[in-house]
């Protein structure tokens, strides 16, 4: 019996990485998973928020992955550094504001580094290599053949990543070269065809495993990537909190003038949530009329104040009335209330939508 | 002698909590006891997700209020 090699698998909690950790552990090999939060992952965070959302998808994939394999998930915070990826993409965006190709590296290259210090991570022993569910041709710009020997240097993990699930399409790694892993029994998965994985998820009998469309963080996502720019451009640089972050998640985001926008809850969830921020923004809540909870994020004069009253007035019982009162509390100042006259649909401008 | 920790995850959205219940755990020995209290549901599931995967031992989950509540006991450390 040989030295019980020990791998760190990258978990994102979609089906891919759960197959690659699954096909190592065919071969013998004890795992445990890693998983990053960034602060765009769409794990938790909105369905939290959303009460209609609670229901259907209470769990985090990554550990509900973690538990179906029997493997212990360290969940690590990485939002800090990750604003370089975001802000400063070495090799640029995919087809919206996500850096996947500089995510992948940074990534493998956290792992590889808890792979060299693994003695702080777990007490009796270090890791031997690194897996993830990489396949060749499944995303345009992140995951080709070119781009896995880019991303097993940049991060430094060299010869120590393993692919299982297209492996036998890849050069051979250290472990297939000690004889800890054998190649012939990795997969030649390629391309964006899901068949392959999918079969080989029923052999397993692994089922309702998570299938996000697109990709696993909001970064890929083309409404969310446009308010985030819109905040950079709104702000004059290209920076970000984890809060403005989150709060991009939530409501209705409507800027009527380049110094101000408004963040309209769009139900009982999120005003909850939207609450928790009620003192980091100017708000305005209706008193007349039932109605959402509205923070105003930027620098608005009491005019726009006033205004952003009338604009969030559309979104509340009041629409229609012909005057409605609002509470309106200026970021660290006092609350006052006011009577206003809610905008009218045609002077509404549909581009105000962000 | 086991002592009982508090952990204030209020404001936090997953999996937050359960990223800082696991620094906090890492540095606690067998058998001490950690509560939690949080304001994000989701912690009534992520928590003891992450205690089983982890060998750590949920005594109780609980909503009170506005306020969601989960109590672990550290299990052996691997
Ligand atoms: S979709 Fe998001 S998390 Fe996934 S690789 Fe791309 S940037 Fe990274």
């Amino acid at each position: 019996m040989g030295i019980q090699r020990k791998a760190i698998a990258l978990v994102s909690g979609g089906l891919d990485s759960m197959l690659a950790v699954r096909a190592m552990q065919e071969q013998g090999i004890h795992v445990e998973g890693v998983n990053f939060f960034t602060g765009f992952c769409v794990e938790g965070h909105t369905h939290a928020i959303r009460k209609q959302d609670q229901e259907k998808q209470k769990r985090n994939n990554a550990l509900w992955v973690a538990e179906r394999l029997g493997i212990k998930l360290h969940i690590e915070d990485i939002s800090e550094e990750y604003k370089d990826v975001v802000l400063n993409p070495r090799y640029g965006y995919g087809a919206h504001m996500n850096p996947c190709l500089d995510c992948k590296i940074f990534m493998v290259g956290k792992a590889n580094a808890m792979l060299n210090r693994a003695r702080e991570l777990v007490a009796d022993g270090g890791f031997d290599f690194i897996i993830t569910g990489e396949v060749i041709g499944q995303r345009p710009k992140s995951q080709r053949k070119d781009t896995m020997p880019l991303i097993a240097r940049e991060s430094g993990a060299e010869d120590r990543i393993v692919r299982p699930l297209c492996g036998k399409n890849l050069p051979a790694t250290l472990p297939e070269r000690e004889g800890w892993i054998q190649r012939e029994l990795m997969y030649d998965f390629s391309g964006r065809n899901r068949k392959p994985q999918i079969a080989l998820a029923e052999k397993w009998g692994l089922d309702d495993y998570a299938q996000p469309a697109g990709g696993c963080c909001f970064l890929t996502d083309e409404s969310y990537s446009r308010k985030l720019g819109d905040l950079w451009q709104a702000r004059g640089h290209r920076e970000y909190e984890l809060d403005d972050i989150m709060l991009l998640k939530v409501g209705r985001h409507i800027r009527p003038a380049p110094n101000y926008k408004l963040i309209v809850s769009r139900e009982e969830g999120e005003n909850n949530f939207m609450e928790g921020y009620r003192k980091q923004f100017h708000t305005l809540r209706p008193i007349s009329h039932g109605g959402p909870l509205t923070l105003v994020d930027g620098t608005p004069t009491d005019d726009d104040l006033l205004f952003a009253a009338r604009v969030a007035a559309r979104f509340s019982q009041g629409k229609h009335a012909d005057t409605m009162t609002f509470q309106i509390e200026p970021k660290g100042g006092t609350a006052f209330v006011v009577s206003i006259v809610p905008i009218r649909p045609e002077d509404f401008d549909p581009k105000w939508h962000i | 002698m086991s002592e009982t920790h508090q952990y204030d995850a209020r404001g936090l959205l997953c999996p937050l909590p359960v990223i800082r219940v696991q620094s906090l755990v890492k540095k606690l020995p067998e058998g001490d006891i950690v509560e939690v209290v949080g304001t994000d549901p989701g912690i009534l599931h992520d928590i003891p997700a992450w205690c089983r995967v982890h060998g750590h031992t949920v005594l109780s989950t609980e909503q009170r209020g506005k306020d969601y509540y989960v109590t672990l006991k550290v299990g052996e450390k691997s």
